[in-house]
């Protein structure tokens, strides 16, 4: 097993009286793609969130890259290489896909400070350049111009990924990137994510199982906020504690 | 929304504009009216006032009723700092930027880690406390406020006159724009736009959110901060009453007049909340019937002002 690009800690968050997530032991090998599956309300968008930083946790800990960030906020987590996409759509619909993704490329750490005051970001033609290289990367190369309001649901999906990747992460949070998604939308975002796995590190949730076979080097499952079982696709699939909670006898 | 991005036609109308407005004081002393200088100036200062609200609120999304405390403070520094010597604006304004600036710095820090409705309060809390510390500092002239010897100079020239008062309010009027017209262009403002279209997903894309709206608010503070010592100047007072709540509220309805997000919006608001009280007055001194009138009329039929009919923030 590659080194630990993100390892998780007795991590544990209750709302109300409810424990909503208690995850003992948690990790993401660099270079894997690792999925994370299980019923709905299982805690797999909050387990995202206190990855990312959205919410903190009552107690544990998070550890990216060998060191511990359970305390920096979203941002200082995207600055440090870890880049997420949105369960919702989540895109500057008033804004075109290339000014979308340029926006990205701009709040990078090494794009520069964006306390500038005068120069016309117009004129940094390299933010554009490079926005659209990463349109290209999802298949958005020739929609640029569009209002990301205006594209299809598919394509606001695809171009999330792209803002994502323009912040050139270490690591990539997928919250259900096939939500929404057609059957031939699902089977084009499937082929990118394969693409891109081999240049970064994925954390997937996902719901559309066979995407999840399909993509994922280990497989870990949710249930009731606490991990059952982390495996391979095979063993995942032969667990019978995770057939009985989630997979079906079918699976 | 997207991004602001100017009408064609909006840079050739502006500097019409300019050019009247640069002859005004002749014509208007030629014409014998001389008053209508000093109604003019009330209105750049105000629209520099407004301007620097609609900085805060049209483009960094950040609805603040507490404004006033900063255009206060910059009229209080200003006749500070007459009563202490200094009467150099090229002294006496920047350090008016500064304090007010300073000041909505401190207020933005604690207030902007609230949303919604609680922010609006917080910054109304806020600017009432500024006022009562005002009302009740002795060294402050209290109630009363704290009135000017006179007025001050400009690099040594007396803004004794007020044809070189108009001037002077026009220029800063001028700068501010020109400034406030890069600054949406730039990065910093594309990164606030984009704050107030969409707060979580900046945080997503690495952008520490809290930070630029501070900024924001610190630069509209420091902006609203020289119109208050402009307006100490024409009226040779610094008046609690600039201090107020009421006032912000003025503020607020010059912004949403002319136009919320739009370059020109607090110029155009504050022309015409102010021309349209001056005209009223001579009627009835229940004016106020008149503007009520207008806000209906802009809500139904240019909800997003005046401005907007003239331009618009494509998309």
């Amino acid at each position: 097993m590659a080194e630990a690009l993100l390892e998780v800690r007795k991590l544990s968050r209750r709302f109300a009286a409810v424990d909503a997530l208690k995850v003992v032991d948690f990790s993401v090998a660099a270079g894997e793609v690792h999925a994370l599956i299980g019923p709905n309300g299982a805690g797999k968008t909050t387990f995202i969130h206190h990855v990312s930083g959205a919410l903190k946790p009552d107690s544990g800990s998070v550890h990216f890259a060998g060191s511990d960030v359970t305390g920096l906020a979203m941002h200082d987590r995207v600055a440090a290489g870890m880049a997420r996409s949105w369960q919702i759509t989540n895109v500057f619909g008033g804004l075109s896909a290339l000014d979308n993704v340029a926006l990205a490329v701009q709040g990078r750490p090494d794009a520069g400070s964006s306390f500038r005051f005068w120069r016309p970001v117009r004129s940094e033609r390299w933010l554009f350049d490079e926005a659209q290289n990463h349109l290209e990367q999802v298949g958005l190369g020739a929609r640029a111009s569009a209002l990301a309001g205006s594209l299809a649901h598919g394509e606001q999906r695809a171009l999330e990924l792209a803002m994502a990747l323009a912040t050139r992460p270490q690591l990539l949070l997928l919250d259900e990137p096939m939500a929404g998604t057609g059957p031939e939308e699902s089977a084009r975002m499937v082929e990118l994510i394969e693409h891109l796995a081999r240049h970064v590190t994925i954390l997937l949730v996902e719901h559309d199982m066979d995407a999840v076979f399909r993509l994922a080097d280990r497989i870990s499952v949710l249930v009731d906020g606490c991990l059952i079982a982390t495996g391979t696709p095979d063993e995942v699939r032969a667990d019978p504690e995770v057939r009985r909670a989630y997979l079906g006898d079918g699976a | 929304m997207a991004f602001y991005r100017p009408a064609a036609y909006q840079k050739p109308l502006a500097l019409g504009l300019l050019v009247v407005l640069a002859v005004l004081p002749y014509v208007l002393n030629a014409a014998g009216q001389e008053f209508y200088i000093g109604f003019a100036t009330r209105i750049l200062i105000f629209a520099l006032a407004a301007t620097s609200l609609n900085l805060v609120l049209g483009f960094g999304g950040m609805f603040s009723l507490g404004h006033a405390a900063f255009f206060g403070a910059g009229a209080y520094v200003a006749a500070f700092c007459m009563s202490s010597g200094i009467s150099e604006a090229l002294i006496a304004f920047p350090l008016a930027m500064i304090v007010a600036g300073l000041l909505a710095l401190l207020v933005g820090a604690l207030s902007l880690r609230t949303r919604g409705v609680y922010f609006i309060m917080i910054t109304l809390a806020f600017a009432q406390m500024i006022y009562y510390l005002f009302v009740s500092a002795r060294v402050l002239g209290g109630d009363d406020g704290l009135p000017l010897t006179g007025r001050m100079t400009l690099a040594g020239f007396s803004l004794g006159s007020d044809s070189a008062l108009f001037y002077a309010a026009l220029g800063a009027l001028v700068l501010a724009l020109i400034i406030l017209g890069r600054l949406t262009d730039a990065r910093f403002g594309r990164t606030i736009q984009a704050i107030r279209e969409n707060e979580s997903r900046m945080e997503g894309l690495g952008y520490p959110v809290f930070r630029y709206r501070l900024v924001c608010f610190a630069l509209g503070g420091a902006l609203a901060g020289l119109a208050g010592a402009l307006l100490a100047n024409l009226t040779g007072l610094a008046s609690p009453n600039v201090l107020q709540w009421m006032q912000s509220g003025t503020l607020l309805v010059m912004v949403i007049i002319g136009g919320v997000g739009y370059l020109y919006g607090g110029v155009v608001g504050a022309a015409v909340l102010l021309t349209l009280e001056e005209v009223l007055v001579g009627f009835t001194p229940h004016w106020h019937i008149g503007l009520g009138l207008l806000l209906i009329g802009i809500v139904l039929f240019a909800p997003r002002g005046v401005a907007a009919l003239f331009g618009k923030c494509d998309g």
